[in-house]
């Protein structure tokens, strides 16, 4: 999750329509922080070239009637120790630096870009003599170097700057080496390969065009740095000697009086300071410019607001009441809103918003004491957001927009006292990829042993006994041995194994298993599915399975709940369900269930795929790739009705389905 | 034992980096123009007197053979003398490290406390504080160290009298007074560091926080302040201690500007006057020292590794 650079990225115009990038100059000159950055820099070098014709002192001229002055009419920036104009000086002295910058960056790119590019590109023993060396380099501070070349060479700059310019470019060859590996593998590389293209061509045409970028930004950052050192060196009275001024050197005059025109300070460090902000933010700039356009994500592309970065990470759970208003219209309410309380978990009307866009809408259902009730349907229909929104934990910065969630009788809604009483030991929780569902840095026993802890108050020895027993419960083999390891040690059924033993600590009422089979191994599948209905039977404790495979609905669950693109579109007791499907939806899962399929027929498969949230319609969402679908499915919200007992669909053609079923 | 392993593997793998840095060293001082036996008899003396020093200066001597007897001295504790001072080079070096090592370890401690600190901060709330760290990481970027020092200087010390404006009391002499010594030094030095930690920090720790296990852990019932100080702490601090390692070589470079402002008598500024004045063993001395410095923060930071990431242990 980035947030910082998500923020930062434009809205795109129409999508679909790819408008042509205009070139990378234009895009940083349209960013403020590029078109200020250029400009002072442009304005610098040209008043430091016509420095003449700005001020009429010379940088050495003496006017000792006015020493170490303020800033006057006459003396814009003051003068110093004698009355030499601080203007004048500091225009002198800014060729200088700019001199230097151009000898340090001249010599940084020239071995950086050689070396990165011949690094990646060529590989080999090239490769390796190149990173073995810039490694090295890197870890010296380069200033000390620097230094040394100062004392040998006393007072040239020249060879300074070069130096430290060869010093600098670990950092450029690093990158572009990364980079030019990076593109050499892509395909169309390799395709220009085969097509005949020499080496020289592939280089010129498909790998520097991708470079330049990455060069300017990287030639802005060091830049800014050699303005630095440069200063830095005139300061310790090595560069320009004087009367010559250099920005360092006019910082070094400062200082000398310091106790009586501290004044001086600033007409000398504040151009300094100003043009390495200008190099840096120029690079940013730069930086966030060439990827305008590229790599935006989905969701940016469907237009929504990037999540607010002020958003907490753990306080999702408080829901304002901002976007009700948005999602309440053209949802039609479905029956039964009034929550059933003799029902362990009843959620009734639940909507969840991410980034303003609403993801799932109105959903309702209940899960009672003991009972398992799979939720099914393709991914991006909400299944997993709404698991998570139960424990107000919406991912991606979204948001609750309306209903409720009733665990007990309490409404867990909004209320982060109601959520922190019930996480762990009413509803506990289960995520799909074992492998990072555990903390990395701790031994999983001890992660064991915290969630033991947190939920009953007991000493270490208690814990860690309980933890065995947890781990045996999850038909780990060797628990105390297991405890032991960290999670990168256990394999993926063994994680998943340690993730469920997690989930058992707090004892909780109800277990949500998001996907838990879906990152393994078949065979382990079975074992985990095994487990999961032994632990059910043990405990009594009910489960909501999050799948795509009926195979698992069939074998475990009592119930199921059918999602379509953030809506319930079927609920029904699972045989029912299977032997007559009230909604086409869950007719073509059903259909396209591998198990049922028949031997020697292609799997029949829904045709399209499910719509992004900003592309719901108002009528039936699933009118696109149904086959039944007529005019009466399009023109208004389809509400969930009850055509039969217990049966609850949203489709209009329902009791036709009720009476003929599904297949024609 | 696995880790005194490790030490002493890292440090064998670190010789090149040293033969690489006395080595560059040596053959630039070569490259003098003039030599150090006329910096030392002067003009006034005849050739026999000038030949007898070089050749007791080994200067007649092939540049390989000259770089051995250095090495064999750098072996046995001999840096050579001070051309101006005629004192011992190591005597000079040790002398003057405490100061040197009193203002970076200090320097390190206050950034790395506060800038760890500062970007837990900003992730947590987000907002301005998101904000102002990007301006100081700008500003520690965009001001230098030995310019922020003198505006302290003006401020603190001339203008409010807080501190003294320059110089540096030893530890022994009296605690008191060296703690107040230090107070401008270690905050001119510290600005760019507070920032990079603080940038790193806030992103790694925003990184983990979307990481699944914390969501899992959240799930699950595990206290905020856990998740917060025990679990997303411990895994942002891979990267952080990363960026500790390069601060702290920074921090050595930027002592030299510090300690020259401040007139402390330590290594960077001894590395700044012996640069002025030509003092070629002091140089290739204080480099050494330094580059040995370099490798210890390296070493240092591979055993942070070590200790933090179980996946490394394990390699």
């Amino acid at each position: 999750m980035n947030l910082l650079t998500a923020t930062k990225r434009p809205r795109t115009a129409e999508p679909g329509k790819a408008p042509r990038r205009p070139p990378l100059i234009r895009r940083v000159l349209r960013r403020p922080a590029g078109a200020v950055s250029l400009c002072w820099l442009a304005l610098l070098t040209a008043a430091t070239l016509a420095a003449l014709l700005i001020t009429r002192y010379g940088p050495l001229d003496q006017d000792l009637g006015h020493v170490l002055a303020g800033p006057t009419s006459d003396h814009l920036l003051g003068t110093d120790n004698l009355g030499r104009d601080l203007l004048s000086r500091v225009l002198f002295g800014g060729r200088s630096t700019l001199l230097a910058v151009g000898e340090a960056l001249v010599v940084f790119l020239l071995i950086g870009v050689t070396a990165g590019l011949a690094s990646g590109f060529l590989g080999g023993w090239v490769d390796w003599l190149t990173v073995r060396t810039a490694d090295l380099l890197f870890a010296l501070p380069g200033i000390v170097i620097v230094l040394v070349v100062l004392s040998v060479f006393p007072g040239n700059l020249h060879a300074a700057m070069i130096t430290f310019g060869a010093l600098g470019s670990p950092g450029i060859i690093r990158i572009l080496r990364s980079q030019t590996l990076g593109i050499r593998e892509e395909l169309y590389v390799a395709a220009a390969k085969v097509a005949g293209l020499t080496r020289a061509q592939i280089l010129r045409r498909h790998i520097l065009p991708r470079l330049i970028s990455t060069v300017i930004v990287q030639a802005a950052l060091f830049a800014a740095i050699v303005v630095t050192v440069q200063a830095g060196l005139g300061f310790l009275g090595l560069g320009a000697q004087p009367p010559n001024p250099s920005w360092g050197g006019l910082v070094a005059d400062a200082s000398q009086a310091i106790d009586r025109a501290p004044w001086m300070l600033v007409p000398t460090g504040v151009p300094l300071v100003l043009t390495v902000t200008a190099l840096a933010l120029l690079g940013d700039a730069v930086r966030d410019a060439a990827v305008e356009g590229w790599s935006v994500s989905k969701l940016a592309a469907a237009g929504a607001a990037p999540p607010a970065a002020a958003a907490s990470p753990t306080e999702q759970a408080d829901a304002p009441d901002a976007f009700a208003l948005e999602v309440s219209d053209a949802v039609a309410a479905p029956p039964a809103d009034v929550p059933d309380d003799t029902a362990l978990l009843s959620v009734r009307n639940l909507s969840i918003a991410i980034g303003g866009i609403p993801v799932v809408q109105g959903v309702s259902f209940d899960i009672s004491a003991g009972e398992t009730v799979g939720m099914v349907g393709e991914s991006g229909c909400g299944k997993s957001v709404t698991s998570l929104g139960i424990l107000g934990l919406v991912p991606g910065g979204g948001q609750i927009t309306g209903g409720q969630v009733l665990f007990d009788g309490t409404d867990l809604v909004g209320s982060a006292d109601a959520l922190a009483g019930v996480r762990g030991t009413g509803i506990a929780y289960v995520s799909q990829e074992p492998m990072v569902a555990l903390d990395p840095a701790f031994a999983v026993g001890r992660q064991l042993a915290e969630a033991v802890r947190r939920h009953r108050r007991c000493d270490r020895r208690t814990a860690r006994a309980r933890v065995t027993e947890l781990l045996s419960m999850v038909n780990i083999p060797d628990p105390e041995g297991v405890a032991r390891r960290y999670p990168h040690q256990l394999s993926g059924g063994m994680a998943q194994r340690v993730a469920i033993a997690l989930a058992l600590a707090g004892e909780p009422k109800l277990l949500i298993a998001d996907e838990p089979t879906t990152a393994l191994d078949v065979t382990v599948q079975a074992e985990i599915l095994a487990l999961l209905h032994t632990l059910q039977a043990e405990t009594g404790m009910a489960v909501l399975l999050v799948t795509h495979d009926w195979g698992v609905v069939a074998d475990l669950c009592h119930r199921s709940v059918v999602m379509y693109a953030g809506q319930v579109v079927e609920q029904a007791d699972v045989e029912q369900m299977f032997t007559r499907p009230l909604h086409p939806y869950t007719a073509g899962l059903l259909a396209a269930n591998p198990h049922l399929a028949a031997e020697g027929e292609p799997l029949p498969t829904i045709a399209g795929t499910v719509p992004a949230p900003r592309d719901w319609p108002l009528g039936c969402r699933f009118a696109a790739r149904c086959d039944l679908a007529d005019e009466s499915c399009t023109t208004r919200p389809v509400p969930l009705t009850e055509p039969a007992p217990d049966r609850l669909t949203r489709c209009v053609h329902s009791p036709r389905l009720l009476l003929e079923g599904t297949r024609p | 034992m696995a880790i005194f392993r490790l030490a002493v593997r890292r440090l064998l793998s670190s010789a090149p980096l040293l033969f690489l840095v006395s080595a560059l060293t040596f053959v630039l001082v070569s490259l003098v123009p003039g030599d150090p036996a006329r910096t030392i008899v002067g003009q006034h003396v005849t050739v026999e007197q000038y030949e007898a020093v070089r050749v007791q200066l080994g200067l007649d001597d092939p540049l390989p053979v000259q770089y051995w007897d250095w090495l064999v001295g750098v072996l046995h504790g001999d840096l050579g003398a001070s051309l101006f001072s005629g004192e011992a080079v190591t005597k000079t070096l040790n002398d003057r490290l405490p100061v040197s090592l009193s203002l970076i370890v200090a320097g390190t401690v206050v950034s790395g406390i506060l800038g760890v600190a500062l970007g837990l901060l900003s992730a947590r709330r987000g907002g301005l504080l998101t904000r102002a760290v990007d301006l100081l990481s700008l500003l520690g970027l965009a001001v230098p160290a030995f310019w922020f020092a003198l505006v302290l200087i003006a401020v603190g010390a001339v203008k409010l009298r807080w501190f003294p404006v320059t110089g540096y009391v030893p530890f022994a002499d009296d605690p008191a007074e060296w703690a107040r010594s230090l107070v401008l030094p270690v905050i001119s030095l510290s600005l760019s560091a507070v920032a990079v930690i603080a940038k790193q920090t806030r992103d790694c720790v925003l990184d983990t926080f979307g990481r699944d296990f914390i969501r899992v852990m959240q799930a699950n019932g595990f206290s905020r302040r856990s998740i917060l100080y025990r679990h997303v702490l411990r895994n942002a601090a891979v990267p952080v201690v990363t960026v500790l390692g390069v601060v702290l070589v920074s921090l050595l470079a930027a002592a030299v500007f510090v300690e020259t402002v401040f007139a402390m008598p330590g290594l960077g500024s001894l590395t700044q006057q012996a640069t002025v004045q030509h003092d070629i063993p002091v140089i290739q001395g204080a480099v050494l020292y330094i580059t040995v410095l370099v490798v210890l923060v390296n070493l240092l930071v591979d055993m942070a590794y070590n200790r933090l990431d179980p996946r490394v242990r394990a390699a």
